[in-house]
């Protein structure tokens, strides 16, 4: 137990401050202020890997780590659809994925947000649209932010969900 | 000696070092299987191929050797003989080859494994040029799980979407009270249709789809890639870019060993476990960055050599980060060692024996756990690996406990290696170039990732394109091995035992 606390106690705090939003990754205006009022800072994620390499979601991990600790920013990932107020996408969404996709969408309770990641998440990426592949997560269901990258950072990430819970630049005026 | 006979008729084949070829006659298929699993030997991949005449292919390996060998089938025929009798890894990938090619193994198993509702059964992906027509909404399919009936037996059915930051699949679970009495797997909801779109891709620009067969073994895939794609153009990769490609391999390896014992750490109900290790993965992601331009190398190893060049600072940099990971991963693991809960959690958990891992031809780190001593960078070494005598460790006991205790080794091997890469590395050239390939000319390349041998099957087409590529994962015959490791444990020990082998969703659903 004594290592354990020496251990903790020698690296110390290395969180570093998050990313701005970024309204360049904004897709469709979402933002109603109903959703701010009842979110606020407080934000459930349910993340699903619609078709992904895995890759995005190797990154999408990383944002628990101490460095992003997306929890300390109110965030925080949750297992159910039910629970969430946004979903993380990662594709290109598969064809046999199209049908969970759409039933976990259906199931996340509204006001709801998108944000798709990476690549093949925003384009459908090298794979595209194919017998196997439906391509974009846009094209199956909708989407308010877009976070290019193969994979992108998890800085990139994090700016796109704090970009999906921010009113636009032209709307705050 | 049986095996003796199907080597000496054997050619030299392009690519991985030790690999050769060998044509076989429909009622030789299944005696070169027999003969072969009798030697001792294991089955790697097992594949088919409709264009320009069809064909069954099975890749075996042994302890010097892989050993290509293709059935060439007839116009009529729409069958080969089966072999997952004789090797149990074969059954899922015969399923998955018919559902891809139309050609089956006689007798085996008719259920489809990669199709599901996506694409008609009389839809051939890898023999059709055209989209199939589907229908307008997706839906699902039923699929004949096996049941287990009996007092007080029911099922639990989790997935494809599961409750973490996971890749989707689904699981069946028979189950009395907390004890599992058997799992099923369904897999294929990650299908990408990626052997398809192999063959509309230009054999230059490969190795970007293949760095995406499974994201967490870029550079796996894309080396394994690029060898058999120079293999067929004769070219010679410089040395500073072998090196390189070691260092991103090597690179690979420790970032998803970090990932996954901070993982493991964590679904043992230790928390301090993935703070820890998931600030070191941070700590090497960020100096992997620095040193070789990218968190994840999915573009670094291009045919001829590599994408871009390491200043020395960042390497030594990289070295130096290696050092500080293995200390402190050393003092990680005496906790892990020293903690009565995370112990009771992994000792003794997902058992697969010695015996069991031979009969299921497992592979990888996970049959390194099990008492098996196999690694490409030891006993088939390509260049550079053939001057760093990589180190083999093995545990017998075949439990979480080994897997995690070989994960640990294998860190501190890699980080061991960097260091001597680093040395190594001295100023030179990073690409080559080459002829174009011959088109119906085959090579196999061969790369040990962090999850086991990855292997990539390639045939040149005309005009610079890919005939077929075949990239092929270890997870394929470790998934089955997963069914039996869980057997007699309790439920809320899955994750765990899952996590422990980690396997790849997206590498096996291609």
């Amino acid at each position: 137990m004594w290592k354990t606390f020496k251990q903790i106690g020698s690296v110390g705090i290395v969180t570093e401050p998050p990313p701005l939003s970024s309204d360049e990754l904004r897709v469709r205006e979402h933002l109603q202020a109903q959703i701010l009022a009842t979110l606020g800072r407080a934000l459930c994620i349910r993340q699903v890997d619609a078709g992904s390499c895995n890759g995005c979601e190797l990154e999408i991990h990383a944002l628990n780590n101490a460095f992003y600790n997306i929890e300390g920013l109110g965030i925080r990932f949750v297992a159910s659809p039910r629970h969430a107020d946004l979903l993380l996408v990662t594709g290109p969404v598969s064809r046999h994925m199209e049908l969970a996709l759409r039933r976990t969408y259906d199931a996340t309770p509204d006001p709801k947000l998108v944000v798709a990641v990476g690549d093949c998440g925003t384009t459908g990426g090298v794979f595209g649209c194919s017998y196997a592949s439906a391509g974009a997560v846009a094209n199956v269901i909708p989407v308010n932010v877009a976070v290019p990258g193969c994979p992108p950072s998890p800085n990139r990430i994090l700016a796109g969900i704090l970009t999906a819970v921010t009113p636009a630049a032209d709307s705050r005026r | 000696m049986p095996t003796r006979k199907w080597l000496d008729r054997s050619q030299p084949l392009a690519g991985a070092p030790g690999a050769r070829a060998v044509e076989v006659a429909t009622a030789e298929w299944r005696q070169c299987a027999l003969d072969l699993a009798a030697g001792g030997n294991r089955l790697q991949a097992l594949w088919t191929e409709c264009t320009h005449g069809a064909a069954a292919r099975a890749l075996y390996s042994g302890a010097n050797f892989l050993l290509l060998v293709t059935l060439p089938l007839g116009a009529a025929e729409g069958e080969y003989p089966g072999i997952a009798d004789v090797f149990p890894a074969a059954a899922r990938m015969q399923r998955a080859a018919a559902d891809l090619t139309g050609l089956r193994a006689a007798g085996a198993d008719p259920r489809p494994w990669l199709r599901h509702a996506a694409w008609p059964v009389d839809y051939r992906p890898l023999a059709e040029t055209v989209e199939p027509a589907r229908p307008v909404e997706p839906r699902a399919d039923d699929y004949a799980f096996v049941r287990v009936t009996g007092d007080g037996v029911h099922e639990i059915p989790v997935g494809p979407v599961h409750a973490g930051i996971i890749e989707p699949g689904h699981f069946r679970f028979s189950v009395v009270g907390e004890k599992v009495l058997r799992l099923e797997e369904r897999l294929g909801y990650v299908h990408k249709g990626i052997e398809q779109l192999f063959a509309r891709t230009p054999l230059i620009e490969g190795h970007r789809v293949a760095a995406r067969v499974s994201g967490d073994s870029a550079v796996a895939y894309s080396w394994a890639y690029c060898q058999a794609l120079e293999a067929l153009a004769a070219c010679q990769v410089p040395p500073r870019a072998q090196w390189l490609r070691a260092l991103a391999l090597e690179a690979e390896r420790i970032a998803n060993h970090l990932g996954d014992l901070g993982a493991l750490g964590n679904d043992a109900g230790f928390a301090f476990g993935l703070a820890q290790f998931s600030r070191l993965k941070e700590l090497w992601l960020r100096a992997t960055q620095a040193a070789l331009g990218s968190r994840y190398l999915n573009d670094f190893v291009v045919p001829g050599g590599v994408g871009a060049d390491a200043e020395p600072a960042y390497i030594a940099e990289l070295a130096a980060c290696a050092r500080t990971i293995e200390t402190e991963a050393r003092i990680l693991r005496e906790i892990f060692d020293e903690h009565a809960g995370v112990r009771d959690r992994f000792v003794g958990t997902g058992i697969v024996t010695a015996d069991l891992a031979t009969r299921l031809g497992l592979v990888g780190l996970a049959a390194r756990a099990s008492g098996h001593d196999y690694d490409l960078r030891a006993d088939l070494p390509c260049a550079p690996y053939d001057r760093l005598s990589v180190r083999k460790h093995v545990r017998r006991e075949g439990d979480v406990a080994a897997r995690v205790a070989v994960r640990f080794d294998e860190l501190f091997e890699s980080a061991r290696l960097v260091a001597a890469i680093a040395a190594e590395l001295s100023p030179g050239d990073l690409r080559a170039g080459g002829t174009p390939p011959a088109a119906g000319a085959t090579a196999v390349g061969a790369i040990e990732g962090w999850r086991g041998p990855v292997l990539v099957a390639l045939t040149a087409g005309e005009d610079g394109g890919i005939r077929r590529c075949h990239p092929h994962d270890p997870s394929w015959q470790n998934w089955p091995a997963l069914e039996h490791a869980i057997i007699g444990n309790i439920v809320p020990d899955f994750p765990l035992i899952n996590k422990s082998f980690n396997l790849s969703y997206s590498g096996h659903d291609l």
